[in-house]
């Protein structure tokens, strides 16, 4: 399926051209997921997404599923709710890195803690972008922000590493530029019986990229192109990894999931 | 028999921010009036990264009907 | 339980009672004193019932997922105290834009802050109508025994499903805590109100386009209708906009729908009324004292009565009013620095004089306190 008929299956496109500014990395973001989303031939009827607050919660309202666009940091608890009261759903939720690490920090740790039947997918543009430019916990040391005039002292969030080390069993990332990569991640998350979480590193060329001069946005994808290399690489040959952005499949451990783990104290009581 | 594919657009919902041009490598797009323009369409590979790159679904290769 | 069908029952486990009668199959919750109770009697009841019972991460995510689960087609509650309401409070909002029914339960401690966690209190009067930010409706209901913790339980599910709106159920720490006998009703003697459902085909579905009513059918996420919820202010299709004329028929018709119904669901107690000069208004644990004080100040020939709101937002205006016509005094004793009494000012004839009868050391308002704030002897 071309991109046209993707758009004409998944998307609302009477809601088209989205609000992105040109050149973001999110419009590409969330293709991977509606191709996914195809690819696993999943009904529509059933998919729900949820987001949060942010640049990258503007998604799901251009996306022609159950969409629901909620409060900022707490996507992933009104996410809970919904596929704890109906597990046959498949749900993915849709973050921004400040939506997803700062305020919604304590909703993410629980949820890959819960191992709940959730796809999380995190647009991280390194920037609040809605706002108009501040740091967030993923803006690297030393860039620049609206809230950081003088540079960055924050140290940086690897979220990848904070959503295994906190349970979720399926963890990956992708970026903008490494579409395919990121679409199959996604495709493994929504298979992954539990708490999924895939971090696509996305591109804000207006916010970020200008006050750190990094160019346009074919330039940012570039520099995404040149300065990842994915994990199998890495594997085999650690220097390969030195000062670079490691992408790629990082953790698959499936593990009992939450809603079924419920099911079995229901069953049981019900005789 | 030939190749019944081309590259199509979606003009309204293109923002000119330009992914598609950098990422063509045969040089078949440009930017004219803020937005992208088939500059060369004899020279269209049908390779399809304007397609994977644009983040607005404004450039696609379809069926020629 | 006993012969008569009645079995002594605390009040928390009422409310969970009557949560479970009215059809709630969803729980989320954070442990809070006063109100842990209803979660844990949630947590043990709800499987066997093939409801469910998540224990969150904080307030705000327990907030956050009964609107998921309500809009995953459950009827659902959550339950705290103070703190918790507070940390609950922008999520209530969401409720209200978006138009999910759930039940929001606060059995009220000592506050500010974490104030005094096991001791009674009334400070959320007004949070429980302006606690989230904007304009936006309001429904609480406050019960003032466990038989009535029951029943206003369902009633609280029944007005969400109804209107499409969190409804704040304000119980306090004397109530939650207190244990009573409880008769215990028949599922056919209850009624049970579920949420309208679309009736047309997915794609005529316009997902907040009101009927007659001002309230739009609900349709669950799964069942082929797909659209798009939002907390940002929404058109009928449920899609943003900034139009300001649109903006602000949201927004009335949000508060109207509520408002314009109050006749529906005014419930309050009115006791020894009749020719009361001397009207106290007390609702929740001080209204049991209160009852007592007019029952003592009858007896010292004072003619008192009792005016108990059990709905206590929307306030009830015409009923207050009405009572202030015949009084000379009237006193809101309440378990705050005066909150509830300031719309009994706002709204009582000019002829009667409104006293406050305040109280927020921890203790329930004595009826002892209430005779002397007015006047009689001890």
């Amino acid at each position: 399926m071309n991109c046209n008929e993707t758009t004409k299956k998944y998307y609302r496109a009477n809601k088209l051209p989205h609000i992105w500014c040109p050149g973001c990395g999110h419009g590409t973001l969330t293709n991977t997921i509606v191709r996914a989303v195809d690819k696993l031939g999943l009904n529509k009827d059933e998919v729900v997404i949820v987001s949060g607050i942010g640049c990258s919660s503007r998604a799901p309202g251009y996306l022609d599923f159950n969409t629901l666009h909620t409060t900022h940091g707490r996507a992933l608890a009104f996410a809970t709710g919904i596929k704890f009261a109906n597990p046959k759903l498949h749900v993915i939720v849709i973050m921004g890195d400040g939506d997803s690490s700062a305020i919604g920090g304590n909703h993410l740790i629980h949820a890959s803690r819960r191992n709940i039947d959730i796809t999380a997918v995190v647009f991280n543009n390194n920037i609040y972008g809605m706002t108009g430019g501040q740091f967030s916990p993923t803006t690297p040391f030393g860039d620049l922000a609206t809230t950081t005039p003088y540079g960055n002292i924050d140290k940086s969030f690897n979220l990848c590493s904070l959503a295994q080390g906190a349970g979720a069993t399926y963890v990956g990332r992708g970026t903008a530029y490494h579409a395919p990569l990121m679409q199959k991640l996604i495709e493994n998350g929504i298979q992954n019986k539990g708490f999924s979480f895939i971090e696509g590193l996305s591109l804000c060329p207006t916010y970020y990229g200008r006050r750190n001069k990094k160019g346009s946005a074919f330039k940012m994808h570039t520099f995404l192109k040149e300065n990842c290399v994915d994990k199998k690489v890495v594997d085999k040959d650690p220097e390969k990894g030195k000062n670079k952005i490691i992408i790629g499949e990082f953790y698959n451990n499936p593990q009992p999931e939450y809603t079924e783990s419920y099911q079995v104290i229901i069953d049981k009581l019900q005789g | 028999m030939a190749d019944e594919r081309i590259l199509l657009q979606n003009i309204p919902w293109c923002k000119g921010c330009g992914v598609c041009v950098g990422f063509c490598p045969t040089k078949v797009l440009e930017i004219k009036d803020n937005k992208c323009f088939i500059a060369n369409r004899d020279k269209c590979i049908l390779c399809g990264q304007c397609e994977l790159r644009c983040p607005d679904n404004a450039i696609w290769i379809g069926g020629k009907k | 339980m006993n012969k008569e069908g009645y079995k002594l029952v605390q009040g928390n486990e009422a409310c969970v009672e009557g949560a479970l009668a009215a059809g709630m199959r969803f729980f989320a919750g954070y442990p809070i004193t006063p109100s842990t109770e209803i979660a844990e009697i949630s947590a043990e009841k709800l499987p066997a019932l093939g409801g469910r019972f998540i224990q969150m991460e904080d307030e705000l995510a327990s907030m956050a997922a009964i609107i998921g689960g309500s809009l995953a087609g459950k009827k659902t509650m959550t339950a705290t105290s103070g703190p918790g309401f507070s940390l609950m409070q922008e999520n209530i909002g969401y409720a209200a834009i978006t138009e999910i029914p759930c039940v929001v339960v606060n059995v009220q401690r000592g506050g500010p802050s974490t104030g005094l966690p096991t001791s009674p209190a009334q400070g959320e009067v007004m949070q429980a109508k302006w606690g989230t930010h904007g304009d936006h409706p309001a429904i609480a209901l406050t019960p003032n025994s466990v038989q009535e913790t029951f029943e206003y339980t369902v009633k609280a599910f029944n007005l969400a499903e109804k209107y499409r709106t969190p409804v704040i159920f304000l119980m306090d720490e004397t109530v939650g805590h207190m244990r009573e006998k409880m008769a215990f009703k028949d599922a056919s003697e209850i009624e049970i109100i579920d949420r309208k459902k679309p009736t047309c085909k997915p794609e005529d579905y316009v997902a907040y386009r009101p009927d007659e009513d001002m309230i739009p059918p609900m349709a669950p996420f799964g069942e082929g209708y797909r659209y798009h919820v939002s907390g940002l202010t929404h058109d009928e299709t449920g899609f943003p906009t900034n139009n300001n004329e649109i903006s602000e028929k949201l927004v009335r018709r949000l508060v109207d729908k509520v408002d314009k119904n109050i006749d529906d669901f005014s419930y309050y107690e009115e006791y020894k009324l009749e020719d009361a000069e001397i009207v106290i208004i007390a609702y929740g644990g001080v209204s049991r004292s209160a009852k007592s004080a007019v029952d003592d100040l009858r007896k010292q020939n004072i003619k008192a009565g009792l005016f108990r709101p059990i709905t206590i937002w929307p306030f009830l205006e015409k009923q207050v009013n009405k009572v202030s016509l015949n009084a000379k005094e009237i006193y809101v004793a309440e378990m705050n620095l005066g909150q509830y009494v300031l719309e009994v000012e706002r709204i009582a004839c000019k002829n009667c004089t409104v006293k406050s009868i305040n109280k927020v050391n921890g203790e329930l308002i004595t009826p002892e306190e209430i005779v002397k704030a007015i006047g009689g002897n001890k």
